[in-house]
Parts: structure tokens; sequence; C-alpha cells
């Protein structure tokens, strides 16, 4: 089991307050995202499931039981993180079986638990050296072992993709979505990166200042955002912001993402068309980018699929898909229905 | 930058770091060549090399003969040695507390812990003797090993403070959820990685316990605690100086610091932080 519950937690440095009240849920065997700009206080609310960081006021409790006192080898988590933290002075077995010799395990079960990690990940070859004879996305693996050989509860990743190149992300994070499957264990995942949140999510939480924003699965929260924070963070390209007022709208703001604005060379007969200029194109092959800069609404982005060329500074007419749209009052708040 | 252009820096810096070389060394080098020759020649040409006719080993002959000059040796070195493993232990330990934990007055503690680096420690001897003699402590090793510790602890709370700051938090993490005790954490894996700040330490806290004139004789004169240094000046005399033995005491006194550096140096230069953290 490793079910997850915060409740009313809340964490001050002195006068700052970082984490103001957060109350969450999270199943057994759920992965778990929390997501959020930096210094939204994602990596302290992780380290206070850890144990890290102590927790201000409110409640930390892994199958229901309370762990706010508990040290963090006594709370049966394992963490990854975004450094590796491997220990120098040992090999990657004795690095992964350290936890375990650590709480008194019999030698050959550490043994039989480092080999099946080992196996699972691919690291045989490796047992025997020192992180330092590693390369970067070998150290990551062998972080992992480590966390997988405790069979923890509650596994708990730090930004555990930010130091990989881009190539060597994609796979890991395929890797984590696979262990996952086959772990059937617990995950909380802090990221800033909204692609890992939401390729590897059950449910992702959007936190800013130190506030849950939304919590919810992945395409819940990308067609049904409760707000203009979580609208903006969650989809690549950032949704676009139109003033709604001089488009004759009743609500303040109005939210379409790139891919669900038409555009077009000549103003056509439907209403609703923005003017604007070509500022500036991206084509990536399989969809090309198109930013206008428009009077009323500032740059707006508009996705098109496959190739499509565009040239700058040409004059444009954006059209957005109204039933699409997203929108919101003047505080940023979803008005729905 | 051509590559013309920075070969006439490099030249020029090495040309200005082996001036510095020879100076430093002139010293030392006149010390260890007139400790080779006989009296009339140390006066004659101080600054030959021993020849043929000169070279001479009366001074060492003499050193050697006074047969407490190994003992002074042996004092020496075990002051040096113990305040070094003292100043190096409590040293890192404060610096791990201060870096490490927040609790009321960090700030104020280290600022206290380096407070003694602009303080000399001299200035408060008529204190220390007071206190070594009421606790005592005179003539004996001790009353130096405890002085010459205090006299060490503020520049090394204050380096290695900073350098433990340096330390990756998420291995300490790590090493907290696998379990390890907070000695554990200091021990095995802090103290590893600001290896080669200890090093540093270690060379700047040792050259001036070894060198020091002052303590020994206020606190430690009596034959059986007296330090190389101290042991030196009995041929130095009012009237009549026997250079001989006092060059080739202080040539021999330079062995065993030069030992305990080249130990020390090897740790300056490497460092095995590499892998630790990314």
């Amino acid at each position: 089991m490793g079910a997850l519950t915060l409740s009313n937690v809340t964490k001050s440095f002195g006068a700052t307050e970082v984490i103001a009240g957060v109350d969450l849920n999270v199943e057994h065997g759920e992965f778990c995202v929390f997501v959020g700009p930096s210094g939204c206080g994602k990596s302290t609310l992780l380290r206070m499931i850890a144990g890290l960081e102590d927790v201000s006021s409110g409640e930390v409790a892994i199958d229901g039981a309370r762990i706010n006192e508990l040290a963090p080898a006594k709370r049966e988590i394992a963490m990854v993180f975004q450094s590796y933290a491997l220990y120098p002075h040992l090999t990657v077995r004795d690095n992964m079986g350290l936890a375990l010799k650590q709480a008194g395990t019999p030698r050959a079960e550490i043994a039989a638990a480092t080999g099946k990690a080992a196996q699972m990940l691919g690291l045989e070859p490796l047992m025997a050296r020192r992180p330092a004879e590693l390369s970067g996305g070998q150290r990551q693996r062998v972080a992992i072992g480590r966390a997988i050989v405790r069979r923890p509860k509650l596994f708990l990743f730090d930004e555990p993709l930010s130091n990989l190149d881009a190539a060597l992300r994609v796979a890991t994070r395929i890797e984590i979505a696979r262990l996952h499957r086959e772990l059937g264990a617990t995950m909380i995942y802090v990221t800033h990166d909204q692609v890992e949140a939401m390729t590897l999510a059950d449910k992702i939480v959007v936190l800013r200042a130190g506030r849950v924003e939304q919590v919810g699965r992945p395409m819940d929260l990308y067609n049904d955002p409760g707000n203009t924070f979580v609208a903006g963070f969650i989809g690549s390209p950032q949704m676009n912001f139109l003033k709604a007022g001089s488009l004759g709208l009743r609500s303040d703001l109005m939210g379409i993402r790139p891919e669900h604005l038409a555009i077009s060379a000549e103003a056509g007969q439907i209403g609703g068309q923005i003017e604007g200029r070509i500022s500036h194109v991206e084509k990536l092959g399989g969809e090309t980018l198109v930013y206008v800069l428009t009077e009323d609404h500032g740059l707006l982005t508009v996705r098109l699929f496959g190739e499509h060329d565009y040239a700058v500074d040409a004059t444009v007419w954006l059209s957005p898909d109204p039933a699409r749209a997203f929108h919101f009052d003047a505080d940023g708040l979803r008005l729905r229905g | 930058m051509s590559a013309r252009h920075s070969t006439a820096r490099s030249i020029a810096a090495h040309a200005i770091l082996i001036l510095y070389t020879v100076i430093a060394l002139f010293p030392v080098f006149v010390i260890v060549v007139n400790s080779l020759k006989s009296r009339r020649a140390i006066f004659a040409e101080p600054l030959a090399l021993p020849t043929r006719e000169t070279f001479d080993l009366v001074g060492y002959r003499t050193v050697l003969a006074q047969g407490d000059f190994l003992q002074y040796f042996q004092n020496s070195m075990i002051v040096t040695c113990a305040s070094l493993f003292f100043v190096l232990l409590f040293g890192a330990m404060a610096a791990f507390a201060l870096s490490e934990y927040r609790f009321r007055g960090n700030a104020l503690m280290g600022l206290y812990l380096a407070l003694g680096i602009m303080i000399p420690i001299r200035l408060g001897t008529v204190a220390i003797l007071q206190m070594m003699v009421a606790s005592g402590l005179v003539n004996t090793l001790t009353a130096l090993i405890l002085v010459y510790t205090a006299q060490g602890l503020p520049l090394a709370v204050f380096i290695l403070s900073e350098f433990m700051r340096g330390v990756s938090d998420d291995l300490k993490n790590a090493g907290r959820i696998d379990g390890l005790s907070e000695y554990t954490i200091f021990f095995r894996l802090v103290l590893p990685l600001v290896r080669p700040a200890m090093a540093t330490v270690a060379v700047f806290t040792m050259i001036p316990i070894w060198n020091d004139l002052w303590f020994p004789l206020i606190l430690a004169p009596s034959e059986a605690t007296k330090t190389i240094t101290l042991g030196s000046q009995v041929f130095i005399g009012q009237f009549v100086t026997n250079w001989n033995a006092v060059l080739a005491a202080l040539g021999l006194a330079i062995v065993p610091v030069l030992i305990l550096y080249l130990i020390f140096s090897r740790q300056l230069i490497r460092g095995i932080t590499a892998g630790a953290v990314k």
C-alpha cells in the first residue's frame, strides 16, 4: 500500500509562507506530478513528504498513519534527486544496497534485491563501477535503482530528468513510465516541465506560490482549466489570451489554444477576425508555428499542422474557433457555461 | 587572442612566480648551505657552496651529540600533530553545524567564531599563562596543544564552513533517506568531499605552530617539553653563538614540516568530488 494524504499542510521560513495550506489525496498506485514555475514550492512540498523539511502545521499521512514526526529513513519512502546524489566512495552495487544494509537486512536478501533492480534497469555490467565512471544517464538509472531496491511505499522524484540531454530525457521518461506500470507503486514526481507532467501523470497538481491551483487528470486540466494560470501553464505552445472586450464578448479574457486559431491571408466575411502582422515563423517539420503581432492582443501564436509558407511582415487575419475558446473573468477565473 | 599572446603572458607569469620562489627559498638555501660548512667558511664566504676544503658536518654532530634534540623533535611533532588533529576535527564539526543546520543565532555564532581570525591570540598571553598556572598545566605539552587548537580553530571554521556550504544538499539528504546518522553523513559523505579544503587548513595551521617560539618559551620552557624552535636557541648565546649548530638545527627542523606539507599538498591537488554530483 502507499496512499498519501496531506491535510492543510503549511510551511513557513520565519515570516515567509512557502506552502500555504495544501490538501491532497494520492491513491495507492497513482502517479502524481507536482508541476509549477520555479519557486512555487513544489520541491519544498516534496521534501516535507520525505521528512527533509519540518511541517509547520497540518498533517502528512501515509496509509492513514501520521508521519510528521518520523525520520526520513523510517517513512518507507525512496527519493530520486535531480543531481543523482550517488555516494562517490561506493560502487554502484553498494550505492544501491546501502539503505537495506543500514536497515540490517541479511546480505543474501540485499544481493537479491539489488540484482533484481539492476536487471530491471540494465545495470548489471556496471555494478562494480563507481559513480565517477558513469555517464549522466547511467548515474540517473543507478539513482532510480537505489530507490527501487528499498521497495518503498512511496517513490519521490525531484526533477530527475533536468540534468539529462533532450534525447536521454525522453528515453528515461518512458523508462519511468514503464517502471510505474511494472511496480504498481505510488509515485510523486516534481517537475517544472509540463510535457513531463502531461505524459507521466495519472494526476497533476498545479502549484503557484505555495497554493494548489488545480488538481486533475492531464486531459481534464488541458480541456477544462479552472483559471488563466492553469490554462497558460498546461499545453505547449502556451495558450493565447485575447482581450474579450474588443471582440464584443461578455467575458474579460478569452483563451484560445494556438491550434484553434485559423489563419488566412485575406479578410473573410466571418466576424471576430483579428488583423495582425507576422513577426516570426518556426517550421518544425510536423508543425509550423506562426507568431502574429496584433494591435489589441499583443503577440499571438498560431499552430498549423504540416509545412506552410508564410512571409515575415505579411498581414494576416486570425479567427478563433468559438467552440474551443475558454472565457475568464477579470480575476482570471474560468467562466463556465 | 593569438596563441603567441598567451605564450608571452604565460612566460611573464612564470618569470614572476620563479622570481618569487627564488626570493622565498633564498633564506632556506643559505641556512642549508652554511649548515654544511666549517665555521670559518661561514664567515668568509656566506653565499659560497661548500667545497672539499670547507665541507664540515660539525654542526650536525654537535646537534645530534646533544642528546635532547631527538626529544625536542618529538615534542614539536606531538604538539603539531595533536593540535592539527583537534583543529581539523573540531573545526570541521563546527563548520558542518554552521553550514548544515538552521538554528537561532547561527549567523551570530559564525561571526563570533570568525572573530578569532582578527584578534591575535598572543594578546591574551598573560591570561592564558594565569589559566595554565591555575590548572597546573605549565610545562606540559597539553598546554601548548590547547593553545594552538584555539589559535587554529577560527580560520578552520571559517574556511571549512564556506566549503561545506558547497557540498550538495541532495547527497546529504539521500544519506538521511537511506538511514545514515548525521555522524556518518559528516564523516563518510561530507569530509571526503571537502578534503582539499581540509588540506589547505592543515597547511595554514601547521606551519605557524611548528615555527612558534612564543608559547613554548612562556608555557613550556622546561627541558622535557622544549620544542625544536626553542631547543635551537641554546646555541645562541649572549656573547658566543655556535652558528654551525644553530644552522644545522634549523636545517633539520625544516625536514619534518616539509614532509607534512608534501603529504597535504597531494591532497590539495587531488579533487575527488568528480562524479558525486553532476
